[in-house]
């Protein structure tokens, strides 16, 4: 029912617990800006989020999540690259990533597929979907399918956010489509995309409207492309953007 | 009753500056700019208008709490939005954000505010993206930045996008997470209204409320008082969902019987079932059960019911579900998101969830419920915030009222776990799998 808990040596939840310390090595410092490369659209764009607020600081999150988005998950030499450009250290930034559930703090694949199985999903169905979604990717490097906690979109439940774009109502037999659409990079399920559901209150609307248009895709690349652009370390396009 | 948040919620470009404007948008900034401060301020406190977000804290009187005099002053719109059970924000954000935008301009003169953010949570990015839209238009127009429509009034809105976390819409773990931090709940007092964010005095009010603003300066808060029950006045979005068969959200004036929200809009569980049990206002609100629908649908009613409206999100649970798959998914829900700053909290959370394991893989002993309620007792009121509380209420109340279910499970389990052969079948193994 719950997502299984990845578990090491001697089942410790902590990875990396039994690797020996290296007490030669100093402590992380803030990386060294001059010899720290960051690609300039990070760098700008960090810069930017920067600016919105009184306390540079503040700026965490989003840098963290366009250090991710241009990574596939924060590592290392992301959070070396947000942190000579933050002036914080990798340490502290670690700290902040490995609290929150959507900064990825080991490699994942490229496109996300979270899975809301709490309560008034699970009522509807939300773990049978979740265990087809994870049988049919679980050979695909490219597609990380997590269990993950309400989405805020119970009432298209069961439903899923892939790569930001909620669809819902699913059954288990949607699985193989979803992941068919994803591949193909253009928008997934269409038809039943949360930005085209109207309103449910009857009385809300003096009239019917027309729905809005479905959300594109990621790019319109197959998953192994934007696997081999990762590789390259090259800006991947906003997913859902 | 006329629609005050949803009225044309669908009409194509509402999102725009253009639609919104002809619809008479900003046209309650524009009156709100005319008056002092304090009236604005009067207006709001006349409406009684309690928050939207869980604690139903008088909108008017939270503003109001705030020093006067000019000095760094921020206004937080809480729109992490993560109560299972709740999407009503979303909608407002998705289809109408500058119905938000506006009232946040509103509030923040009412209060002398001159910086304000949208905290959002990360995994809303459509609603992230059409406010983000909105905004850029908004102060393209003059609504925001300095000298608004000609006035003194001066302020900066960002919209901050969250990455995941439940606690982060607690108010001061709210804060930590905006300046950059773990989302870790701060021990109160000092309250946000004294010392928030960056130290600063700082209002936070949820999307819900604060949307509501230009409507309350539209009619005068007198008006919008008369809308609804005492104490409870108003319109209010449900989002209603689980097993009924139309599930969403719903404007209802407050007082209306549950009834009509579970049955007349929603249109109640599938065809042949009943309704089991219902959490009144999210999954952190103790349950009521089919006895309860008839209460009127207020704060004052849940309260005195020994639950709460919390943020308006009825779940309901239908007679072909087994209490505790509900109990274990809640316990494991707030243990998932339990921060892990309060022993209590942490501890009790991961304790539940072992002992409803325990349970439903029949090592348990119906003594064992009794262990289950005490640890609930414990952890109330232990702990810097309330998602302990959350997790405890809610569970102490299954508990409570499905006593003979439980015990029931724990005869049945034991039975199973006793054959060998039937032993691989049980739920746990087969949820493990």
């Amino acid at each position: 029912m719950s997502p299984s808990v990845p578990r090491f040596a001697h089942g410790s939840r902590v990875p990396g617990w039994d690797d020996a310390a290296d007490l030669d090595k100093d402590p992380a410092v803030i990386p060294e800006p001059s010899t720290t490369e960051v690609p300039d659209e990070l760098r700008a764009e960090i810069e930017a989020h920067m600016a919105n607020y009184p306390d540079r600081r503040s700026a965490v999150l989003p840098a963290l999540a366009a250090a991710q988005r241009l990574h596939g998950w924060c590592s290392p030499q992301a959070l070396d690259q947000v942190a000579s450009v933050m002036a914080l250290t990798p340490a502290y930034l670690a700290s902040v990533a490995s609290f929150y559930d959507m900064l990825e703090t080991r490699p994942v694949g490229r496109h996300s597929i979270y899975v809301c199985t709490n309560i008034s999903c699970s009522l509807c169905g939300a773990d049978e979907l979740f265990a087809a979604l994870s049988e049919a990717a679980h050979d695909d490097p490219e597609i990380n399918v997590r269990a993950f906690e309400c989405l805020g979109a119970c009432d298209i439940a069961p439903m899923a956010s892939v790569d930001g774009v909620y669809v819902g109502p699913l059954s288990p037999d949607d699985a193989v489509a979803l992941l068919r659409d994803l591949r193909a990079g253009g928008p997934v399920l269409p038809e039943r995309q949360l930005v085209r559901r109207a309103c449910a209150d009857p009385q809300a609307n003096r009239q019917d409207w027309p729905a809005p248009e479905a959300l594109p895709g990621s790019g319109g690349r197959s998953a192994e492309e934007v696997g081999r652009a990762a590789g390259e370390s090259e800006p991947e396009s906003e997913p859902g953007a | 009753m006329d629609k005050l948040l949803f009225a044309d919620i669908d009409e194509p470009g509402l999102n725009t500056l253009d639609v919104y404007s002809r619809r008479g948008g900003y046209e309650s900034l524009r009156r709100a700019l005319q008056m002092t401060p304090d009236a604005v301020l009067a207006e709001l406190e006349a409406s009684g208008l309690r928050g939207r977000g869980g604690a139903g804290f008088a909108m008017g009187k939270k503003a109001s709490f705030l020093p006067k005099g000019s000095m760094d002053k921020y206004l937080c719109c809480n729109a992490d939005e993560s109560e299972p059970g709740t999407f009503k924000d979303r909608e407002i954000m998705q289809k109408n954000p500058h119905l938000l935008i506006e009232g946040m301009i509103i509030a923040s003169y009412a209060a002398g505010i001159n910086r304000a953010f949208i905290y959002i949570r990360g995994e809303y990015v459509l609603q992230a993206d059409m406010l983000a839209g909105a905004l850029a238009e908004a102060q393209a127009a003059g609504f925001l930045g300095e000298g608004i429509l000609g006035s003194e009034h001066a302020l900066s809105l960002v919209v901050h996008r969250g990455a995941g976390a439940y606690i982060c819409g607690e108010e001061t773990a709210l804060l930590d997470s905006l300046e950059g931090k773990r989302g870790n709940p701060r021990l109160k007092p000092p309250f946000p209204a004294n010392q928030g964010l960056y130290q600063g005095p700082t209002l936070i009010n949820n999307v819900e409320t604060l949307a509501t603003v230009p409507a309350i300066i539209a009619m005068g808060g007198e008006r919008y008082a008369q809308i609804g029950v005492e104490n409870s006045t108003g319109t209010k979005l449900v989002s209603v969902s689980g097993n009924v068969q139309r599930p969403g959200n719903y404007e209802i004036e407050l007082g209306i019987p549950s009834r009509e929200i579970i049955y007349g809009l929603a249109g109640g569980p599938p065809e042949g079932r009943e309704v089991k049990c219902w959490f009144p206002g999210g999954s952190s609100a103790p349950v009521l059960t089919a006895e309860d629908l008839d209460l009127p649908y207020d704060f004052d009613t849940m309260a005195k019911a020994g639950t709460m409206l919390g943020s308006g999100a009825i779940i309901v649970v239908d007679d072909s579900v087994a209490i505790l798959d509900v109990a274990l998914k809640v316990a494991r829900f707030y243990r998932h998101e339990s921060c892990g700053k309060c022993t209590p909290c942490r501890e009790g959370t991961n304790w539940t969830v072992k002992m409803l394991e325990r349970i439903e893989s029949g090592e348990a002993t119906p003594m064992d419920l009794d262990i289950l309620a005490s640890v609930q007792q414990q952890i109330i009121g232990h702990c810097l915030c309330v998602l302990g509380d959350a997790m405890a209420m809610p569970i102490g109340s299954l508990v409570a009222k499905f006593r003979p279910e439980f015990e029931e499970h724990i005869e049945a389990a034991r039975q199973r776990a006793e054959s060998p052969a039937a032993a691989v079948d049980t739920p746990l193994l087969r949820g493990a799998a």
